[in-house]
């Protein structure tokens, strides 16, 4: 019993996730008839639980298969499958636009942010530097930094110098917001890597860059995954930034516009509907594609947060 | 030797420094600024003037901005009790098995936390209508007398602007509780189930100290997306009906952009990250002594 136990707490560790084989074991060793009904209604509130998260989705998928204009009430099944309502939303009440400049933000966010995060954290998390931990405590201080904070003269400061209404006041505030953890993120990877194959990769005579390149890099591929999502996430989700930082309704990236058209149109429920379908689809295929970096991401991220 | 160390630091600095300036130069300052135009009554066109320390006076006297702050911290309740609870409650009735088919759980609950507020927003807002999901399902069930327009109603606006908190963070804190009883020790629960320890028992005296790192994770995490909550409220109720979901957040950017009091919208800013700062170090503390 021991032996099976002290094997299942190395796989927990090493693997940190998911049933192996020896679990089936356990259960039938440990298990007693009395507790069978816990499991079950443990199941049972997350059964609950599950179905509360898929309701209000499914309802709004529902109704952006309805004809449009109509009144729709509850969740009712379509007649028909109507893709009238997403071609209506995605030309003529212009999402295309939103979903290119959403796109376009975090295609500008996401590779500066890891580039940026991984030297900072390379060097904070490798080399002893003077005043290195300070530094390290200094970006750790930005984690918790609401955007209320540095909006307002964000505002009036990135409009001085002709960045409101631009990408690129969008893309480098953005990148300064998530920097924080993005940096944290990256040097705890550094930190966790053996010091033997920096030092012997040194030894071999090879320069601080060639070790970052040649050496560490190729094993940062999972970390530098996790963050990347989870930049892609944060920059694709952010509504206030560019709710001020962006007037120009060409603009506007996916949330933010989804927030203004809906203060427009409240009645026309079937191409809010698609509207907002439209703006949740990409970041839920991103999802389905990298769910294990991002499970880890959130989870881990937050732990070390 | 010496100078070639220095040397060495100097290069290591190299690294740091453009994530560092871009952090310095578009997050640190910018929170700098705002302290500094806290100071001053300006409406963010002509010349402002120096008031000093009146614009915070004005955030704790002023019945609107005292009633945002408020909102939030009660806002906290909904969206960080109530999930924790919540996951505290499926990981005791769980934590003492392994359990296939999470999998699928896993990926459900987390579909919240991914997808845009504004996206969640604007679904709930339609859920809460005249006609919408929740009144139709308490019509079903014969409670007809109690539907109303749940955002528009001075009584539940809030409490339904919460509960829309609770459905985003419940499946992330129950994730969080699930993935840290996975690294108990299992002899732990073997010893107290030898000990004759119940279901309760064993929650309260072997899970519970284990989680200890994760509700603090739980806990600060929820409590800023409460405090600095501004998608969800923009999007349902815009503050509304009256002052009864107003939130600081909403607050910042009505003050600053729609009437003109830079100075006020600023130190509301300033107080809230305060508020955020202090409570994510209390946390914090707490979670550490108690090691």
């Amino acid at each position: 019993m021991k032996a099976v136990n002290d094997l299942k707490a190395t796989t927990d560790v090493t693997t940190g996730a998911v049933e192996s084989v020896t679990t089936g074991v356990t259960t039938k060793t440990t298990v007693n008839r009395a507790s069978r009904a816990e499991r079950w209604s443990g199941y049972a509130l997350l059964t609950v639980m599950a179905i509360a998260v898929v309701v209000p989705f499914l309802s709004v998928f529902l109704a952006s298969l309805r004809p449009a204009g109509e009144p729709v009430t509850g969740l009712a099944w379509p007649v028909e499958w109507n893709l009238a309502n997403y071609r209506r939303a995605w030309t003529v009440a212009g999402f295309s636009d939103l979903i290119r400049s959403s796109l376009v933000v975090a295609l500008g966010v996401v590779p500066a942010s890891l580039v940026l995060a991984t030297l900072a954290g390379y060097a904070l998390g490798t080399m002893r530097l003077p005043g290195g931990n300070a530094v390290a405590a200094f970006f750790i201080a930005g984690l918790t930094i609401p955007v209320e904070l540095i909006v307002v003269p964000l505002y009036f400061d990135l409009r001085a110098v002709g960045l409101t209404n631009t990408y690129l006041g969008v893309i480098l505030v953005e990148i300064a917001l998530f920097m924080p953890f993005s940096v944290f993120w990256m040097r705890t990877h550094f930190r966790a890597t053996p010091p033997s194959l920096v030092e012997a990769a040194r030894i071999d005579g090879a320069s601080s860059g060639t070790i970052l390149l040649r050496v560490l890099l190729p094993l940062a591929r999972p970390s530098l995954m996790t963050l990347g999502v989870l930049v892609f996430m944060w920059s694709w989700n952010q509504f206030l930034l560019v709710l001020v930082l962006i007037q120009d309704a060409t603009l506007r990236t996916a949330p933010a516009g989804l927030g203004f058209f809906v203060g427009q149109n409240n009645t026309d429920v079937p191409t809010l509907a698609a509207g907002t379908v439209i703006v949740m689809l990409p970041i839920m295929i991103v999802y389905l594609l990298f769910q294990r970096s991002f499970v880890t991401g959130l989870l881990q991220g937050a732990m070390k947060g | 030797m010496e100078s070639s160390h220095r040397r060495g630091a100097m290069r290591g600095y190299l690294y740091v420094l453009p994530a560092l300036a871009v952090y310095v130069v578009f997050a640190v300052l910018p929170a700098l600024h705002t302290a500094y135009l806290s100071l001053f009554d300006w409406d963010g066109v002509t010349l402002g003037s120096w008031v000093g320390l009146d614009n915070y006076r004005e955030v704790f006297r002023n019945p609107v901005l005292l009633r945002s702050l408020v909102n939030a911290l009660a806002l906290v309740v909904f969206f960080s009790f109530v999930p924790i609870l919540t996951g505290l409650l499926t990981t005791a009735l769980l934590s003492r098995y392994r359990r296939p088919g999470m999998g699928v759980y896993r990926l459900l609950f987390m579909l919240p936390q991914i997808v845009p507020l504004v996206a969640v927003g604007v679904t709930w807002r339609w859920l809460y209508g005249d006609d919408g999901l929740v009144n139709e399902a308490l019509r079903a069930v014969g409670l007809d007398g109690i539907t109303r327009a749940w955002l528009g109603d001075f009584d539940t606006a809030l409490i339904a602007v919460g509960l829309v908190g609770t459905w985003v963070l419940s499946g992330l804190c129950t994730m969080l509780f699930l993935s840290g009883v996975h690294k108990v020790d299992p002899s732990l629960y073997e010893a107290a189930r030898l000990d004759g320890a119940g279901p309760v028992r064993e929650f309260v005296s072997v899970t519970l100290p284990q989680l200890r790192g994760e509700l603090a994770i739980a806990l600060t995490v929820t409590m800023v997306a409460a405090l600095a909550s501004f998608d969800i409220v923009y999007v349902t109720t815009n503050g509304g009906p009256g002052e009864q979901t107003t939130v600081p957040g909403l607050l910042v950017y009505r003050l600053a952009f729609s009437d003109g009091d830079v100075g006020l919208a600023s130190a509301l800013g300033v107080v809230l990250s305060c508020l955020i700062l202090g409570l994510v170090y209390v946390v914090n503390r707490l979670s550490r002594s108690e090691t």
